[in-house]
C-alpha cells in the first residue's frame, strides 16, 4: 500500500514538473522571439486589464486565466476567442491585422451580471 | 369564423400590429377555410423576476397582462410557445426554482392548455438547465401539428451558447426523416445565424444547424433573445425574432452598448408584445401578426 502511495506521489510530481517545464519553455520561446506576453485575468464580471492595446501586425501571446468561474473572451471582429477557465492558462498567439477599437464580450454565461462583462482591444 | 373573416375582423378592430408574410409558394387566395389552417402564439423573454423601474416599472405585472391579452384573442390559438428566458437569471438555485414555478403558475391561466416551453440562457445557462428540466421537462424535442413538424432546439444549456455535437446529430437524423413537402418550424432561443456576435446574438455552432436545415426545402425559424422583432433570411430559411415581454433592446449595433431601452411613460409597454403565426391550408404562406401587451 505504501509503495502504491509513493508511486502515485512520484508520478504526480514528475507530471507537474513536466507541465511546469512545458509552460516555462513556451513562455521562454515567446520571450526569445521578442513576442510580448499579455496576461489577462477574468473574474465576475470584468477582465484585468480591461483594455488591451496592441500594435497592428504585432504578434503577441495572450495568456488567459480565470480567478473564479468559467468565462469566455470573444472579439468577433478580430476572430479572436478563448475559453477562460479557473486553474488553467489558455495561451493564444495572436496578430491583429487591422487597426481600430474592438469590443470584447464574455460568451460563457457566468452569472447575474454576465451581460455587463466586456472589455476593449485597441489596435493602433 | 373563417381565416378570412378573422383577418377582416382584426383589420376592422385595429387590433393586429405589423403583418409580415413569409413563404415561398403562391398565396392561398380562393382556397377558403380548412381544418388544416391553424395558428399558434409565440411569447418570448418574459424574464419573470426581473426588477428595474427604468426599463419596466410593471415588471411584476406585464406577464399577467400578456396572458390576459392572449386569452382575449378572438380566435384562440391551437397552441402557445414560449421561446426562452421565462425567468430572469439568479445565482441562487432555490430562487431560480421559485421563479420558474411562479412563471408556470401564471401561464397556467392561459385558456389554451397546449403550451410548449424552452429555456433561455437566463433559465438554464448557470445549471445546464437542471432546474428548468425539473419543472418543464426536455430542453429539445419535436412535435407534429396538423402536418407541420416542429423542432425545439436548445442553444442555451451549454453556457457557451452552443447546441453541441449530440444535438446536431439528433437534428440531422430528424430532418432526414421528414418528407420534402413537410413544413418544418424550428423554435429556439438564440438566433441560429450570426446576427450580431459582438452582443452575443448568435449561436456558437449555429452555422452547422443552419447547414442541416438548408437540406430541407421548407423551414422557418422562430426565436427570441434579442427583445425585438427582426426578420432575416439564410438561403431559403426565414428567421423571425420576437419581441420581449419585459423590456426592449436596441437594434443590433445601433448603440455602443447593449442595454435595455428605458420605459416611456408616454407610451407604456412600447416595444413589448407577442405574435400570432398563421398557416394557410397549403402552408405555402406563413403570416405573422404582432400584438402589443395591452390591446385596444
Amino acid at each position: 500500500m505504501l509503495r502504491m502511495i509513493l508511486a502515485y506521489c512520484v508520478t504526480t510530481a514528475v507530471l507537474a514538473i513536466f507541465v511546469y517545464m512545458g509552460l516555462t519553455e513556451y513562455s521562454l520561446r515567446a520571450a526569445e522571439s521578442g513576442e510580448r506576453v499579455i496576461k489577462i485575468t477574468a473574474h465576475k464580471f470584468d477582465y484585468t486589464p480591461n483594455e488591451i492595446r496592441l500594435k497592428k501586425d504585432e504578434t503577441v501571446v495572450l495568456e488567459f486565466t480565470s480567478s473564479d468561474v468559467d468565462h469566455g473572451f470573444n472579439v468577433p471582429e478580430l476572430g479572436l476567442r478563448a475559453d477562460v477557465l479557473p486553474g488553467k492558462t489558455t495561451r493564444i498567439r495572436f496578430t491583429a491585422l487591422k487597426a481600430g477599437k474592438f469590443e470584447v464580450h464574455c460568451d460563457n454565461f457566468c452569472g447575474v451580471n454576465h451581460e455587463e462583462m466586456g472589455g476593449m482591444v485597441v489596435v493602433e | 369564423m373563417t381565416m378570412i373573416d378573422r383577418r377582416d375582423f382584426l383589420k376592422l378592430a385595429g387590433l393586429a400590429g405589423v403583418t409580415f408574410v413569409a413563404g415561398t409558394g403562391c398565396a392561398a387566395t380562393g382556397m377558403g377555410s380548412s381544418s388544416d389552417e391553424f395558428h399558434f402564439v409565440q411569447l418570448s423573454d418574459t424574464h419573470w423576476g426581473f426588477t428595474g423601474d427604468a426599463a419596466n416599472p410593471d415588471a411584476a405585472g406585464t406577464l399577467q397582462k400578456a396572458v390576459a391579452a392572449v386569452n382575449s384573442l378572438v380566435e384562440q390559438p391551437d397552441f402557445v410557445v414560449f421561446t426562452g428566458d421565462l425567468t430572469h437569471n439568479t445565482d441562487d438555485p432555490k430562487e431560480r426554482r421559485r421563479r420558474l414555478a411562479q412563471f408556470k403558475e401564471i401561464v397556467s391561466q392561459l385558456k389554451v392548455k397546449n403550451v410548449r416551453f424552452m429555456p433561455g440562457e437566463h433559465d438554464g445557462s448557470l445549471d445546464k438547465s437542471a432546474a428548468y428540466q425539473e419543472l418543464f421537462g426536455a430542453t429539445h424535442y419535436t412535435f407534429n401539428h396538423k402536418g407541420v413538424h416542429f423542432i425545439a432546439l436548445d442553444n442555451v444549456s451549454d453556457p457557451r451558447g452552443r447546441l453541441g455535437e449530440e444535438q446536431l446529430q439528433w437534428l440531422q437524423a430528424d430532418v432526414k426523416q421528414q418528407k420534402t413537402d413537410t413544413q418544418i418550424i424550428v423554435l429556439t432561443h438564440r438566433p441560429l445565424f450570426d446576427l450580431y456576435p459582438q452582443w452575443d446574438w448568435a449561436t456558437g455552432d449555429g452555422k452547422q444547424a443552419v447547414d442541416i436545415l438548408l437540406q430541407h426545402p421548407k423551414v422557418s425559424v422562430f426565436y427570441g433573445h434579442i427583445h425585438q422583432e427582426h426578420h432575416f433570411k439564410t438561403g431559403h430559411i426565414d428567421h423571425h425574432a420576437s419581441k420581449s415581454l419585459i423590456f426592449a433592446l436596441p437594434a443590433p449595433g445601433s448603440v455602443p452598448k447593449r442595454a435595455a431601452i428605458n420605459w416611456n411613460p408616454a407610451m407604456p409597454y412600447d416595444g413589448l408584445g407577442f405574435r400570432e403565426v398563421e398557416f394557410d391550408k397549403s402552408y405555402a404562406n406563413i403570416e405573422i401578426k404582432e400584438y402589443p401587451v395591452k390591446r385596444g
